[in-house]
């Protein structure tokens, strides 16, 4: 692992795909669809989003034509990698009332699929470890999680062509994917330089029998991820704004946001890391029959902070202060390090563009931040 | 302490479903439910369903469902008739929670007169009320189903309670965490489009956008809704003001989180 | 890929649970008391006061509930409840026989070992005693191991107060000191009329060598911390239990949260310093 680059032409990205398939695995990867980067079920090579880019501001996201030999000229899309392991919606368990009145729970664990997921960013890969850190590490591990994260293999390509909206190099999660895949690919003018950071990947990479790369093509390869980085131009002040959050619980900031902040949801909804979910019966009509569900929740509905009778977060001001003293502040209680990994999704997929840097940056400046 | 539900469970229920003026669009949310309507039908006792079969609109309703706005004079007493005889009245679609469609001749002051002249060849025997409203402006309600039309899920989730003898619940969250879940892509970030979903409730499932189409808000109102800033945003996509008001006017106009966001756009 | 055992147990999953007795306790509150069917599996069972069990109810849902019996009891686990929402309401339909699921026990309950030797001050307001009042139990069962008992309990109304006859039982007990408040009080309330934080005065205990729970309204139990503190109390002595909105009962699912702790699974018991921060701020 680690140095030890190999290089895979452009042409045989299919080579791989087979090798994944015939491994038992089944492939999820970039493609167009609806105007958008989307993951779904990648049958062929030809199938990624080649000669396509992202022009991403927030609350805007179009696609471009790019260079055609380049099939990862974007730097992301609405979801990556998150649906995959933590369903959108899922069925827990179900109960049965059975004829002498007993009650029997069987569990509905997903099936055991082997999936590959190609394409994955720097910043999805952060956020997958900390996603991994919630629901596997604790006390009480997520068996659902668990059975669709052992079953993961991932293909990681390094960012080259950051958006207006990410901010990974702040972050300290990008552009360059330094750990938590099993292969990881350079795009570059001369095909594709594949590391390995897993056994899993390095028998990959074996069975493929590929070149070594030369050393200069991969330092060239690294030298465009950083410069990648270096074109960002948001950020966060710091990478740790716990106290400064929680010292600016009535800044006016948070009234000024609530005026434009339309309590969607959508920017929870594409984090990578937000983990929130609701649990509720499905109504059946046969009363001996149960179904319990989850699905994504967010701190920006009503019910999420519902408590007999009462909504603790009642308007937009407290929902929104709940996100952001979250994301960048108790998680850094609960996890060690920040809930943000720089991606810029809650950037752009917010309908009124609402910027997180942005607000982060006005409390900043206003609420002792430069202290 | 409110209604007591503990009085369906273990029951067979007298079912009622009347009519007011609308479309009937609502009463398939029943008929649409295919083999559930015949489970429901083994849990509860339809009284009244004209579109169904039974027929007998002053017989005494454990639960009556009421599909329609109050649009004229006889609607006015049929609803307290029904209100008196009904333990439980639960108002379903548009029509009957916000007026829907009809409300629109709330809007203006001669709306009823000048649309009755255009439309009728004989306007003299339309008895109709100045106004189109819901259900709960005239008598108690206690439950709505927000839609154009409802849902089945909807309908029989809210059975399935009362069944239990639980208190209903409705999600009044906003279409774009459906649309998510659903891994559509959201129209109005990709491709400019003046989606609702923002302030819209959920419980269609997201249909118009996991199609490509923009939400046009026939779910009503939802919870804690920002329609300053969803009308400033429509604005900013290209819309006109007047195009803005019919956005947030088209089914719902007479809900006042979004007759107020009309106007507003309206009187610019 | 990450390795991960194919089989792990999975918090999700309720158990069937047999209720065995159904008491109503006053006009809502009632007590569930339940026997897991798996014999075993109830044998296993263990925990601690002030701990909880997501409590199932056919095809509705799950709720948080504080369990009240003692934790050496192992024929039942009792749940008192008060019908106050739906799933609560639809338990309360329920009586003997009837099956229910609970999985738990989850949260983290009252330090009862840092309580030994010590004055043990119990202060609930409301109808929130349940959690307390297993402390109680748990406390005059073992009586010898603690200091002493003092009681302050607040409601609303006198005709809130539930299990009066205990509370005359346990006052009647060595030194034992309970103290009853009602804001508002019906005819012939023999106890004072105001608030709990006022009964804080008249507790006998040795404040160097006390230990304080609270359970209750959030202003109430800000209200006793504050009355303790200007007793010269130590904030790490001062015991909270909060409630917050629950799912899933063990961190994952977010509702529970305030400011950077799971109430489910870093709570319900905090002490006063982990919480002071954000307590009784609007919106946490």
């Amino acid at each position: 692992m680690g140095k030890s680059h190999r290089v895979l032409a452009s042409h045989a990205l299919d080579t791989l795909l087979a090798a994944l398939r015939d491994d038992g695995y089944r492939c999820v990867g970039p493609q167009l669809r609806d105007g958008a980067i989307v993951f779904d079920t990648l049958h062929h090579a030809a199938d990624l989003p080649w000669g396509w880019q992202d022009e991403q501001a927030p609350g805007h996201y179009r696609l471009q034509h790019a260079d055609p030999s380049r099939a990862f000229a974007w730097a992301n899309g609405p979801q990556a990698i998150k649906p995959l392991t933590f369903a959108p919606r899922e069925t827990l368990w179900e109960s049965r009332i059975e004829a002498d009145g007993r009650m029997q729970f069987t569990a509905t664990l997903p099936a055991e699929e082997k999936v590959a997921v190609i394409g994955a960013r720097a910043c999805d890969l952060a956020a997958l470890r900390l996603q991994d850190q919630h629901f596997l590490e604790g006390a009480h591990a997520d068996p659902y999680y668990a059975a669709r994260r052992r079953n993961l293999f991932i293909v990681a390509v390094h960012c080259t062509a950051p958006a207006a909206t990410c901010f990974c190099a702040s972050t300290g999660d990008g552009p360059l994917c330094t750990a938590g895949f099993d292969l990881a690919l350079h795009e570059t003018d001369e095909g594709y330089l594949v590391d390995a950071g897993s056994e899993a990947g390095t028998a990959m990479i074996a069975s493929l029998s590929l070149p070594a790369a030369t050393a200069t093509r991969v330092e060239q390869a690294e030298t465009a991820v950083a410069a990648a980085g270096e074109r960002q131009t948001r950020g966060l002040p710091s990478r740790n704004l716990r106290d400064l959050l929680f010292a600016n619980l009535d800044h006016p900031q948070w009234d000024d946001v609530a005026a434009r902040c339309l309590s969607c949801g959508n920017c929870t909804a594409v984090c990578p890391t937000c983990f929130c979910h609701a649990e509720h019966d499905v109504p059946l009509l046969d009363a001996n029959l149960g179904r319990h569900e989850r699905e994504w929740d967010s701190c920006f509905t009503e019910g999420h902070s519902y408590l007999a009778g009462i909504v603790i977060r009642s308007d937009t001001r407290l929902r929104y202060r709940q996100w952001l003293t979250h994301k960048l502040g108790g998680w850094h209680d609960q996890y060690g390090r920040s809930g943000c990994t720089g991606c810029g999704r809650c950037i752009t997929w917010c309908p009124v563009g609402i910027d997180l840097t942005e607000e982060v940056a006005r409390i900043h400046a206003t609420g002792g931040g430069h202290d | 302490m409110g209604f007591d539900y503990s009085g369906f469970a273990g029951r067979r229920p007298r079912v009622a479903v009347h009519k007011f003026s609308s479309c009937d669009g609502c009463q398939l949310a029943f008929l649409n439910a295919g083999e559930a309507l015949l489970a429901v039908s083994e849990l509860v006792e339809f009284v009244h369903f004209a579109e169904a079969g039974p027929v007998d609109p002053d017989a005494p309703a454990d639960i009556a469902f009421i599909e329609g706005s109050v649009s004229t004079p006889e609607e006015r007493e049929r609803l307290d008739h029904i209100r008196a005889h009904t333990g439980y009245l639960i108002s379903i679609g548009a029509c009957a929670t916000s007026g829907g469609l009809q409300a629109l001749r709330n809007l203006y002051a001669d709306g009823v007169d000048t649309w009755r002249q255009a439309v009728y060849a004989s306007p003299e025997y339309v008895a109709s009320l100045d106004t189109a409203t819901p259900v709960a402006e005239h008598v108690k309600v206690d439950l709505e189903i927000w839609g154009c039309p409802v849902n089945t899920a909807q309908v029989v989730g809210v059975l399935h309670d009362l069944l239990h003898g639980v208190q209903p619940t409705q999600s009044r969250d906003k279409v774009c965490l459906e649309c998510k879940r659903q891994n559509a892509v959201c129209v109005m970030v990709a491709k400019g489009m003046p989606c609702m979903g923002p302030v819209t409730q959920t419980g269609c499932g997201a249909i118009c956008p996991r199609y490509g189409r923009d939400c046009y808000a026939c779910y009503g109102p939802a919870e804690t809704v920002n329609t300053d800033a969803q009308g400033n945003r429509l604005i900013e996509l290209g819309l006109q003001p007047a195009d803005v008001t019919r956005r947030f006017h088209f089914i719902n106009s007479h809900a006042p989180a979004f007759r107020a966001a009309g106007n507003k756009h309206r009187s610019e | 890929m990450t390795e991960a055992p194919m089989t792990m147990p999975n918090p999700s999953l309720p158990a069937e649970a047999e209720i065995v007795e159904r008491i109503q306790e006053s006009g809502s509150i009632y007590t569930l008391r339940l026997r897991m069917t798996d014999q075993a599996r109830h044998a296993a069972y263990t925990f601690a006061p002030g701990q909880f069990n997501m409590v199932y109810l056919q095809g509705i849902g799950e709720v948080p509930i504080s369990i009240v019996s003692d934790p050496e009891d192992d024929t039942v686990l009792d749940h008192t409840i008060r019908a106050v929402g739906r799933v609560t309401r639809g338990l309360e339909q329920l009586g003997a026989g009837q099956r229910v699921g609970i999985r738990g026990p989850f949260g983290r309950g009252w330090p009862l070992d840092q309580a030994c030797g010590r004055d043990v001050v119990l202060i609930t307001g409301g109808l929130g005693c349940a959690p307390l009042v297993s402390v109680i139990n748990y406390v005059v069962k073992r009586r010898e191991r603690f200091g002493r008992l003092v009681i302050l309990q607040g409601v609303k109304h006198t005709d809130d107060l539930i299990w009066h006859e205990r509370y005359m039982a346990w006052a009647k007990l060595p030194d034992t000191q309970v103290l009853l408040a009602a804001d508002i009080a019906g005819q012939g309330w023999p106890h004072h009329v105001g608030l709990v934080t006022e009964l804080i005065d008249r507790a006998r205990f040795d404040r160097d060598n006390a230990i304080a729970m609270m359970c209750g309204p959030e202003r109430m139990m800000q209200a006793c911390a504050e009355a303790l503190l200007a007793r010269n109390m130590a904030t790490e002595n001062l015991w909270l239990s909060m409630e917050r909105n629950m799912h899933c009962g063990v961190g994952h699912c977010g509702h529970c949260q305030l400011g950077p702790h799971f109430v489910c699974r870093d709570g319900p018991v905090f002490n006063y310093t982990e919480l002071a921060p954000l307590l009784g701020v609007r919106g946490f």
